[in-house]
């Protein structure tokens, strides 16, 4: 269970400025390839998980081209490890995370921004006094999505780094190992329970935190 | 200071030409809606790059399409103040005033603190948010904030627009006073004369994207034309007066012109100040005699200088009464029957009651005028 939460928090803090990075350029951008990126980004929204774990093994796998660079020079491995769980909950739940943050990006008023312009900051500034406060309730409902998926996650994770109990076993790979054994159901439920409590915690507090934000937006 | 532009700016089916110079403390750009006043601010402060042109500040280039000069908004060091405020909603009236002062060099800082502040009224709502400000309480803070960043220039663009009179009444002595105190020169974009007339210095008047008429205020202002688009009714003349006498049983003032005593409701100011009248073409009456026996308290003797009787049924009559210029606007039926024409002697009626605070309002500091 530890690792389960483990996992699901690397994931969410691992994508999130990949994620808000996207998020803009999706947003703001103007370039040749932005449907593209648009595609590619949602794809783990459509493909089946397990075909979106089999392509991270074909990337990140031990002897991949990309796994076996990493391992290599900065060791760095993925496979079969609690990092490659992480890294495959952050993949599934990254379409979430870049959707919400997206339209956060596209409600701000960008002649705030320009107001920042005119008082002497530059756009990096700008970026961190003005957009960033002003998008941050996008950004955390981003991150709950992305977090409750990554709790959630299942067919990729079991595809990429197996059920290996404390390496990578997550809550419901851990749940599905309970099924399969004769007498596992107590387990399993008592699984199952662990699993609703964290989820509607994270629920709970992420509308408490959303609504003091709001409050002091529209205050 | 000075202000230089000379900028050409195609926005689809609109040109802006417009080419200017000038150093009024408090710079209006007059025109309708549509005119081009928002675009040459904007161009100004660098927010929209213009087709081609030159834009200088105190002489230093911001803009010179032929030099490849086009220094960004967040070096111009050009204050803004938006029509709408746009303060920053998640952060404290005091986090936005102290925004801008981040990005000034230690060394150019100079406006203070708690001096603009009070300056604009605005100590008691530091601690509070922007969405809990009234319209004018906003204004009031964007203008601090635009301040408090030690431009060398403020633009703001129409700023009282959203408000109601009361509020714009709230408003404006703050701004006269940072036109007479203040070391930050004002581009003010307006349509509305009553507040030109009160605050400006000096006067462009852009028509359809072009520079109609550039000049001191007084000079600009008393050309009727120009204002055709708000109605005749706008037009007048900016009179320089200074406080002679209060009436107290009566509630009226009488102020000092060059062309006589002026009788106008009480004005709160002691004697001898300075004041600027704006008498409207449309309050001012003409007679051939000296007339007796009559409610109107203002007569100013005077002769006809010259007649514009160009079609409709009104004429502008300029007059010079005992060297100060005044225009009325009466039908050209009057005109005839009177026999009006250059160096007719006759007689100005200006109706006391017609001069309410929309036209008195106080001088602006002779020492800085255009």
């Amino acid at each position: 269970m530890t690792l389960s939460l483990k996992v699901a928090i690397a994931a969410m803090v691992g994508s999130l400025v990949p994620g808000i990075a996207v998020a803009m350029l999706l947003a703001r951008g103007r370039f040749f390839g932005r449907q593209f990126l648009d595609a590619v980004v949602h794809l783990p929204l459509i493909l089946p998980p397990v075909v979106v774990g089999y392509l991270l093994l074909l990337t990140f796998g031990r002897r991949a081209p990309v796994g076996a660079f990493l391992a290599e020079h900065f060791g760095i491995v993925f496979a079969f490890r609690w990092t490659g769980a992480a890294l495959a909950c952050a993949v599934m739940g990254f379409p979430l995370l870049v959707r919400a943050v997206r339209l956060s990006v596209e409600a701000v008023d960008r002649r705030l921004e320009q107001a920042g312009e005119t008082l002497g900051a530059g756009p990096v500034w700008v970026f961190f006094l003005v957009t960033l406060p002003l998008i941050l309730p996008g950004i955390l409902a981003g991150m709950v999505l992305s977090f409750a998926r990554a709790m959630g996650e299942f067919g990729a994770t079991i595809t990429f780094v197996s059920n290996i109990p404390g390496e990578t076993q997550t809550l419901p790979t851990a749940i599905y190992t309970f099924t399969q054994v004769p007498g596992g159901e107590g387990g399993a439920l008592r699984l199952t329970l662990v699993s609703i409590v964290l989820s509607l915690m994270a629920l709970w507090g992420s509308e408490l935190f959303a609504r003091r934000l709001q409050r002091r937006l529209a205050a | 200071m000075s202000l230089d532009v000379d900028i050409k700016h195609r926005q689809g089916a609109f040109t802006l030409q417009a080419r200017f110079h000038s150093q009024g403390r408090l710079t209006a750009l007059f025109g309708r809606s549509g005119a081009g006043k928002t675009t040459l601010v904007n161009a100004i402060g660098g927010l929209i790059r213009p087709s081609e042109g030159r834009i200088a500040v105190n002489g230093r280039p911001l803009l010179d399409t032929s030099r490849g000069i086009d220094v960004p908004v967040h070096r111009r060091r050009i204050g803004y103040v938006f029509q709408e405020g746009r303060l920053f909603p998640h952060l404290t009236v005091r986090q936005n005033l102290l925004f801008g002062r981040w990005f000034t060099p230690r060394k150019e800082r100079s406006a203070d603190f708690g001096t603009m502040v009070a300056l604009l009224g605005i100590e008691h709502l530091l601690d509070r948010r922007p969405p809990t400000l009234s319209g004018g309480e906003k204004q009031r803070v964007a203008i601090g904030r635009a301040l408090l960043a030690d431009p060398q220039l403020l633009l703001m663009d129409e700023p009282l627009a959203s408000l109601d009179d009361d509020r714009k009444a709230e408003i404006y002595p703050y701004i006269e006073r940072l036109r007479d105190e203040g070391q930050v020169p004002i581009v003010l974009v307006s349509h509305s004369v009553p507040e030109i007339a009160r605050l400006a210095t000096s006067v462009v008047v852009l028509s359809e994207g072009r520079v109609a008429a550039i000049g001191a205020a007084a000079e600009v202002l008393r050309h009727t034309d120009l204002f055709a688009s708000h109605g005749p009714m706008e037009a007048g003349t900016l009179v320089e007066t200074r406080v002679l006498r209060h009436e107290d049983e009566f509630a009226l003032t009488v102020l000092e012109t060059r062309a006589g005593p002026l009788t106008v409701p009480r004005i709160g100011l002691p004697v001898g100040a300075s004041l600027r009248v704006r008498i409207r073409a449309r309050d001012v009456i003409l007679s051939l005699e000296r007339p007796l026996s009559m409610s109107a308290l203002n007569v100013l003797p005077g002769s006809v200088v010259s007649l514009d009787a160009s079609g409709g049924p009104g004429a502008d009559v300029m007059l010079d009464c005992g060297g100060e210029s005044l225009v009325a606007r009466i039908t050209r039926k009057s005109a005839e029957d009177l026999r009006l024409a250059p160096g007719v002697r006759v007689h100005a009626i200006v109706k006391s009651v017609a001069m309410d605070s929309d036209v008195v309002s106080q001088a602006p500091r002779v020492d800085g005028a255009a």
